[in-house]
């Protein structure tokens, strides 16, 4: 056996297992769902393939395209909260000494790794009616009625906040991480010029991590399912809720995949907007 | 002097975005020990809701149907994303195979959910008359379990020293023999951590998992089902249980993988 053939037998030995495995459970059902977004409903559920574009005109409906731009929203209100507690929480654990970073990274992180479910449960129990949070408001006598606080767009955002804030702060961290401290000093002079330097100087140096995390958390909160679901209580619909009721109860997959589709799409978006952002930036570095 | 107020407002904000992240979950562990069962009153200390827990049919079934889904999907996550990892990092370097290796973390679960659904659908129902079961979880979570290890596997491999493996050869060890003793011991903690993670991720999986568990039921399932139809003193403990495991798992896994890699 001459060394090119080894070399290539090595090769496909190791790639081959992983790649088979996803051109099969991955590219292929991927594919597959795609595709259906052409074809029809059958009249008992099931696909029929007459190619048709009717899901798209369909998708273009005021209704669901409500649903596609209340996702987007409720995905943008939970990036935009997520960096606005995210940064100087990533901030604060870059200012400290060595040691302390990795424990708080961890501390921050964690959470990240139990289930969704049972985070997003969690928020049940203290928003409802019965909850914590009215019932504390209450017994202090600053509400007489309890507030709803669940089961509203509020809950949705908050919850999705909740999930995916780990995702934010870790690329801001290293964003940050990575400045001079001479930078970190006068950023975090909070005079009027601090503000400034920071603003024109500090945070357009870690525009990278930023792009990063809103990325981390729009991305998975756009095509969410599991928050909604609970949060918003079948009241609030994100096009994740939407898929489900099309592939479980109304039957209707291809329409489930045209919606499918445009999640992609959305995402796609997002990502090229974010390459554009970064390779404007790097182009100014360089010039 | 303004740069030390500025930093107590930053320390004082930390500490409350810690307590936001940690307190809903120190809620429901709290609860699931108080008597009263409710809420909003403090009804004494109990174990009684895990004893519930243990005589629920329906959850402690669940639970090991999990464990096995956990399991399965973690074997095949590690076997096939140890041999992607070597494969990424010593045969063949391709920026275009790196970006296919991310595919399965990034992809929306939904999509992944109703994509594995119509697949097995029209594949494994329709052609070959098979129902969907735990099998076809445990596929849909080696498919992102693969990816995991392998990313974890390669980081481990990227800081292994391959003069290490020559000396070994120049020594007159076999491959095999050099595979063995010098690089498997050496990446090992690599794979440990990313068998730790795929673990996790298969234990707390909710949306693949209930798309395609067909009539199976997994214990997010299970707990999902509990949750809609309200809170419950039992959906505390098995949150509590749940919680628990993930954190001790992942903190064994952050362990091996080494201070300056836990950022994943």
């Amino acid at each position: 056996m001459n060394g090119s053939t080894r070399l290539r037998l090595r090769r496909g030995a190791l790639l081959g297992p992983a790649l088979v495995w996803w051109t099969a459970l991955l590219a292929a059902p991927v594919l597959l769902v795609l595709a259906y977004s052409v074809f029809q409903r059958g009249v008992y559920g099931g696909v029929v393939y007459d190619f048709s574009l009717d899901n798209f005109d369909r998708i273009a409906d005021s209704l669901y395209l409500d649903v596609l731009w209340f996702s987007v929203r409720v995905a943008g209100e939970a990036t935009l909260v997520a960096l606005l507690i995210g940064y100087p929480a990533a901030w604060f654990i870059a200012t400290r000494p060595e040691r302390w970073r990795t424990i708080l990274l961890v501390l921050v992180v964690l959470p990240f790794w139990t289930s969704l479910l049972i985070r997003t449960y969690s928020w049940m129990v203290l928003l409802n009616d019965e909850g914590l949070i009215n019932n504390g408001l209450q017994s202090l006598g600053i509400i007489d009625e309890p507030l709803s606080l669940l089961y509203n767009e509020f809950a949705i955002v908050l919850g999705l906040t909740y999930g995916y804030l780990p995702l934010m702060i870790l690329p801001l961290y290293a964003a940050i991480e990575r400045l001079s401290p001479e930078l970190r000093e006068a950023a975090s002079d909070l005079g009027a010029s601090g503000w400034r330097a920071f603003l024109t100087v500090t945070f357009p140096l870690t525009r990278a991590g930023v792009t990063a995390g809103c990325i981390f958390v729009f991305v998975p909160s756009l095509g969410n399912f599991l928050v909604p679901d609970l949060l918003g209580g079948g009241r609030e619909q994100m096009v994740g809720n939407l898929i489900q009721t099309q592939f479980l109860k109304a039957r209707d997959w291809p329409f489930g995949a045209t919606l499918a589709l445009a999640i992609i799409a959305l995402m796609t978006i997002v990502l090229l907007i974010q390459a554009w952002i970064n390779a404007r930036d790097r182009t100014r570095e360089v010039a | 002097m303004r740069g030390r107020v500025g930093g107590k407002v930053l320390g004082v904000g930390f500490a409350a975005t810690l307590a936001f992240l940690y307190l809903p979950i120190l809620v429901l562990v709290v609860l699931s020990f108080n008597a009263s069962g409710l809420p909003t009153s403090w009804g004494g200390f109990t174990t009684g809701w895990y004893s519930e827990l243990l005589n629920n049919d329906g959850l402690t079934k669940a639970f090991l149907n999990t464990l096995i889904v956990a399991f399965w999907a973690t074997l095949i996550s590690v076997v096939l994303g140890t041999l992607l990892a070597f494969g990424l990092e010593k045969a063949v370097k391709s920026t275009g195979l790196d970006a296919v290796s991310y595919i399965p973390m990034i992809i929306p679960d939904i999509v992944l959910a109703i994509a594995l659904l119509s697949f097995y659908n029209l594949v494994f129902t329709q052609w070959l008359g098979l129902s969907l079961g735990l099998w076809s979880v445990i596929l849909g979570h080696a498919t992102f379990g693969i990816a995991f290890v392998a990313i974890i596997v390669r980081t481990r491999l990227r800081h292994f020293d391959d003069s290490m493996v020559e000396a070994s050869l120049d020594l007159g060890a076999n491959e095999l023999r050099t595979f063995r003793h010098v690089t498997l011991p050496a990446i090992t903690p690599g794979i440990v951590a990313g068998a730790l993670v795929a673990f996790t991720l298969s234990l707390d999986e909710f949306v693949i998992a209930f798309f395609t568990a067909g009539t199976s039921v997994t214990f997010p399932i299970q707990v999902y089902s509990m949750v809609r139809f309200g809170v419950t003193p039992e959906i505390n403990a098995a949150a509590t249980l749940v919680v628990g495991v993930s954190l001790v798992l992942t903190v064994l896994a952050l362990r091996l993988r080494g201070r300056s890699e836990t950022t994943l």
